[in-house]
């Protein structure tokens, strides 16, 4: 269906003087504040709304510095592994190489570090393309990396469940015990803001930048 | 796909804007089985399933009871030189349960149990009606639609997946013991697959509106899914 999508004139609610609910789809005439149907907002998809993409942005931008600098949780072993140590989030990578278990090792590395610059960049990236001209092609891409981004978010919540298990789970008196540090609640937050950062993209405005066409009907 | 049914472009009835790309469509009525996707995008618009509701009103019932018992029943317990210890899921958020992180402890509770919890009462809410052909219940709509917006922020299925890259890490460390509640969660990321199947967001606004909830009276009861 989306290669018809190239060769198609396509009519949005936007460009017929509607509004399309974005929680239910339901169009509605321009002036209309609230879907009457789900009782969502409605929002006209123009460019004022990346504001709040970029007041989110920079909140988990700002959170995500003191994630990285201070220690994400605190091993205390006395007969097991490498005595007391805090380790930060790239120091935990480096640990875990030190130790050479490779494989955990890129799984935290790609974890931590990766996808959450990647979103960064992917979120700044289309809030300043959107509504700019684009071809067909590019807005499909621009969708993708969207809905990657959206789908990717929560799953870097992961790093902050598996410090709570440790910390509630290790803890053998002298033997072991694990402690959760400061960086955690840090990163929670750095994941929540890029959540929403994400959530108040409008993937509407991807499309606006189409050159126009007359409109059909399926 | 069958008849097309009358739509006005100068109010909207009978026309569906895609919530990804704003590409206006024509309502249409479609069989159980058949999936509707968006002419430009192709995000998915609709999937009527039969029988849905009633599946996914039981789906529902069965996560409530399988985190109810997570909550209860013992999580993980680990050994190592004679020294032991066993936590519940309350034992994972009450971790950050000192200083600075301690708000961390309700948000993580809300995350794993809560949202969910919360999630499929109001699914129920919504549906249960439905299913049996009578009018809807009021704030139905609302419900239904708190139940989507949080859909992101219920991390059930995250959690087990962190259990496991934690158990990876602890596996050098101490011997593991794997409590009910563990089971019930992987039981938990089944139940939400199988419902995932069955969503479909179109279809229930649509029941709601044919139902009988008051909008402004123009909704079309004739040529729409059920």
């Amino acid at each position: 269906m989306t290669d018809d999508a190239h060769s198609r004139p396509i009519l949005t609610a936007h460009r017929a003087g509607l509004l399309g609910c974005h929680s239910c789809g339901r169009v509605w005439p321009g002036d209309q504040r609230r879907c009457k149907r789900c009782g969502a907002k409605l929002t006209p998809p123009d460019r004022r709304g990346l504001q709040a993409v970029w007041a989110w942005w920079f909140a988990g931008l700002i959170m995500y510095i003191p994630a990285n600098l201070f220690p994400m949780m605190s091993t205390r072993t006395f007969a097991g592994l490498a005595g007391n140590s805090e380790a930060t989030i790239a120091e935990g990578v480096l640990e875990l190489i030190h130790h050479g278990s490779y494989d955990i090792a890129a799984v935290v590395f790609i974890a931590s570090i990766v996808v959450p610059i990647a979103k960064f960049l992917s979120i700044a990236w289309l809030a300043m393309v959107a509504g700019r001209p684009a071809t067909a092609d590019q807005a499909h891409s621009r969708l993708k990396v969207f809905e990657v981004v959206e789908f990717v978010g929560r799953w870097s919540m992961i790093d902050v469940f598996v410090v709570a298990i440790l910390s509630a789970l290790v803890q053998l008196g002298f033997v072991a015990s694990i402690h959760p540090g400061s960086a955690a609640v840090c990163f929670a937050l750095s994941v929540a803001f890029t959540m929403l950062s994400a959530q108040s993209f409008d993937p509407r405005l991807i499309w606006r930048g189409l050159p126009l066409r007359s409109r059909t009907k399926e | 796909m069958t008849q097309q049914s009358p739509f006005d472009l100068e109010t909207g009835a009978g026309l569906l804007a895609c919530p990804r790309c704003d590409a206006l469509h024509v309502e249409e009525e479609l069989e159980s089985g058949q999936t509707a996707r968006c002419i430009r995008c192709g995000t998915v618009l609709a999937k009527p399933r039969g029988g849905a509701f009633s599946q996914l009103i039981a789906l529902s019932f069965t996560s409530m009871v399988l985190l109810i018992g997570a909550v209860f029943f013992p999580f993980l317990e680990i050994s190592r030189m004679g020294f032991g210890n066993a936590t519940s899921l309350f034992g994972v958020a009450l971790a950050f349960a000192d200083g600075i992180l301690l708000p961390l402890v309700a948000a993580l509770l809300i995350m794993i149990v809560g949202l969910p919890v919360a999630r499929a009462f109001l699914l129920v809410y919504t549906l249960a009606p439905l299913a049996k052909g009578r009018p809807p219940n009021r704030h139905a709509a609302t419900a239904f639609r708190w139940s989507e917006t949080l859909k992101p922020w219920s991390m059930a299925e995250i959690f087990i997946i962190g259990t496991a890259v934690a158990l990876v890490k602890v596996a050098g460390l101490a011997t593991v013991h794997l409590g009910p509640a563990f089971w019930a969660f992987c039981g938990l990321i089944l139940v939400n697959l199988a419902s995932r199947g069955f969503m479909c967001q179109t279809t229930i606004w649509d029941a709601i509106e044919d139902a009988g909830l008051a909008t402004d009276g123009r909704e079309m009861v004739e040529g729409r899914a059920p």
